[in-house]
């Protein structure tokens, strides 16, 4: 659930009890010799066990900044980090590096774009699943840890596990090694699960498999998920909740289904015109959004989508000077835009849904 | 597993026999091709002023009268079942392995070269362990802290290291420890089972001054390694496990990076096994590079001719140890 704790909404979308992860004002830059990068400027958002959110945006737009954060992976010399990460209460920015290394593989797990270079080539995939179990579980010894191991592989649906689990990651298809780096981010029943882009760099029909698989997976262990993608069509099905990021901040958060069916923002009807659909004909489904994605070093000033958005002048200049706030729309549906509600409601019908 | 060692073994065989071949070819096919006759070539095993009955005489006893066909086969069985000579009054023997016999200097050749191989053995060994921990150690710090005063340091250092020659350093090591300051002088090669204690105290300035060679360009080979390793996709699932630093880097990240440093390693040891021809004149050592320097200096062709090989010998095992290695590292190349 993406809702900020002080806003109302509807009684059947709040899942009760507190949120597992509750991210407040993130902002994760980098001191660059080019200047300060600022990756993910001020993101907010409340994730319950059970649910998934899916979080959207083109390249660059701080997507992976933001998970690499919660994970405590994005630490070095040049990164500075502020705000509030709280999983399961305890907040991870306050936490010491040891702290949250204990966390990472056990409460919070991650999986990757492409699975081929997120695993070491040098270990089968079973050594690589064992090492992940005995991190967190130091009295396991090596037969336990492979049972378990070819456990997972067998849930996650890799034929023959028991044979399998002894191959080396480069004898292994894009789909199975992508089937077993879930069955390693999961084999410590983490509460949480990252995926980043987990599809991006597999066959379009695996694509569809990898996807129910990581559906199944949390229905059966009611963890809470992050899905990252570049493509509406992902998280279209999986997701509860979906946050749009441009330019390091949240352009728009929601629930899924008003997501779709009345995008706020003029950034997520470009990303809803860019998506490509069966019922469409070829040759106009993909209208990207037009122009290139802004520097994070030099920030458009006001909204930094306004070098590309088609409504900019409507906004009696605000757009280029005055930063938009995330603000409820409507009951649990957020966006940061000039435009009056009722102006993009009526933008909306009239000249984007007809297209759509 | 087994089909590919067969493979590689078989590969390395058959590479020291064109080796043999070709250095074979060198010392008895250019002489003749720059016009030196049969004649004069026997004329060199005799004194001076030899008569024609005497040249003939050797020619024929030393099988210089042959095509270089049987001449390159009676060299071969030589090797493996050993050879005798008609030469002066009493034939004499050359024992298998027959890796020649030296008419100069009337000495069988492999028995003298056996003398020399435990002194460039403990020459190159213990270099070789010097350098790779000190090398290898520099370069994983350095890359860990990129741009530090260690860093800074260490490749400064390094920079150094690989611009020095051994025959500079070597003599600075010399003068400072054996003559200015003599706590480490007169040196000798003392066999390791007689003396351990005296066998290092006597290498240490050589190892010394070969591993700081070494270990300048092993220190920047690793920290390149480790700085590309490093950034890999992979050490970022290791940490996202959850796994302690110190794990990450070396069962992760230096697992990998050592995959180039094996394969130069073997071919760096398997040249000095074949001779450190700089750092034992040097620090007058008799080992295998000062056996050549000797032959080369007397233009003694059997000599030259079975330290060649031997060189080669070592290089081609210790490729064939860093290919059988690299294949139990790398799953990738065992597999394929
Ligand atoms: N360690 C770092 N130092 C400096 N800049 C960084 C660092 N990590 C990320 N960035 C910058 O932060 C920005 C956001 O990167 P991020 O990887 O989060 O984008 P993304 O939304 O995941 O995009 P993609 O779809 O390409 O994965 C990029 O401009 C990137 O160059
Ligand atoms: S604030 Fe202005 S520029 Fe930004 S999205 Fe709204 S209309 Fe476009
Ligand atoms: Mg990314």
């Amino acid at each position: 659930m993406t809702e900020l704790q002080n806003t109302t909404a509807p009684a059947a979308q709040t899942p009760a009890g507190d949120p597992f992860l509750s991210v407040r004002d993130l902002r994760i830059h980098f001191d660059t010799d080019d200047g300060l990068v600022r990756s993910v400027d001020g993101v907010s958002f409340d994730l319950h066990k059970g649910r998934t959110l899916g979080i959207v945006g083109e390249s660059g737009s701080g997507k992976s900044v933001t998970s690499l954060g919660i994970m405590g992976l994005h630490r070095s010399k040049r990164a500075r980090i502020s705000g509030e990460i709280r999983l399961n209460g305890e907040d991870l920015i306050a936490a010491g590096p040891d702290r949250v290394r204990q966390l990472r593989g056990r409460e919070m797990a991650m999986i990757f774009q492409d699975p081929l270079t997120a695993m070491h080539p040098y270990y089968t995939v079973g050594q690589q699943i064992v090492e992940a179990y005995r991190v967190h579980h130091p009295d396991a010894t090596r037969k336990q840890a492979r049972t378990r191991a070819i456990e997972m592989l067998d849930r996650v649906g890799i034929p023959q596990p028991d044979r399998r689990v002894d191959d080396y990651p480069h004898q292994f298809s894009g789909g199975m090694r992508q089937r077993a780096m879930i069955a390693m981010a999961l084999v410590n029943d983490p509460s949480l699960l990252i995926a980043d882009e987990p599809t991006t760099a597999l066959d379009v029909t695996v694509q569809a498999q990898i996807l129910d698989l990581i559906r199944d997976l949390q229905e059966e262990f009611g963890s809470a998920v992050i899905i990252i993608t570049h493509d509406l069509g992902v998280v279209a099905e999986l997701a509860d909740d979906i946050l749009v990021m441009y330019g390091g901040k949240c352009v728009e958060r929601g629930p899924a289904d008003t997501l779709f069916d009345a995008p706020e923002h003029p950034y997520t009807w470009g990303l809803l015109g860019s998506m490509p659909r069966l019922d469409r004909e070829l040759q106009d489904r993909l209208v990207p959004v037009r122009g290139t994605p802004p520097s994070l070093i030099n920030v458009p000033s006001g909204c930094a989508f306004h070098p590309r958005c088609p409504y900019a002048q409507l906004t009696g200049g605000r757009s280029t000077t005055e930063v938009p706030v995330l603000a409820e729309a409507v009951p649990g549906h957020h966006a940061a835009c000039h435009l009056a509600a009722a102006e993009r409601h009526r933008i909306f019908t009239e000249e984007i849904a007809p297209r759509l | 597993m087994f089909a590919y060692i067969i493979r590689r073994t078989f590969a390395a065989l058959l590479l020291i026999l064109v080796v043999s071949a070709v250095t074979f070819a060198i010392f008895f096919l250019l002489p003749r091709i720059a016009g030196e006759t049969s004649d004069q070539l026997a004329a060199q095993y005799i004194g001076k002023n030899p008569s024609p009955e005497a040249i003939a005489a050797v020619k024929k006893n030393l099988g210089f009268d042959q095509p270089l066909y049987s001449q390159y086969w009676n060299f071969l069985k030589g090797l493996v079942g050993g050879a005798e000579y008609k030469f002066g009054p009493d034939p004499v023997t050359c024992h298998v392995p027959c890796f020649g016999y030296s008419f100069k200097n009337h000495l069988e050749v492999w028995p003298e070269l056996t003398k020399r191989i435990p002194v460039t053995l403990s020459l190159a060994i213990g270099a070789a362990v010097l350098w790779l921990v000190s090398g290898v150690t520099t370069g994983v710090i350095s890359a860990l802290k990129p741009r530090s005063i260690f860093d800074r340091l260490a490749m400064g250092v390094a920079l150094a290291g690989v611009s020095l020659p051994v025959f500079f350093t070597g003599a600075l090591l010399l003068t400072v420890f054996s003559y200015e300051w003599p706590i480490l002088d007169n040196l000798q090669y003392v066999n390791f089972t007689d003396d351990p204690i005296m066998w290092a105290r006597n290498l240490i300035l050589p190892w010394i001054s070969l591993a700081f060679l070494y270990s300048a360009l092993y220190a920047r080979l690793t920290r390149a390694g480790m700085l590309e390793t490093m950034s890999e996709d992979y050490i970022r699932t290791a940490r996202a496990k959850g796994l302690v630093e110190r794990k990450v880097v070396t069962r992760h990240g230096l697992r990998a990076a050592l995959t180039p440093v094996v394969t130069i390693f073997g071919m760096d040891l398997g040249l000095l096994l074949g001779g450190a021809l700089i750092t034992e004149q040097v620090f007058s050592l008799q080992g295998i590079g000062a056996f050549a320097v000797q032959a080369i200096a007397d233009n003694d062709l059997p000599k030259i001719l079975g330290v060649t090989l031997l060189a080669a010998f070592f290089i081609v095992v210790c490729n064939l140890v860093v290919d059988l290695l690299y294949a139990l590292v790398d799953p990738r190349v065992r597999l394929s």
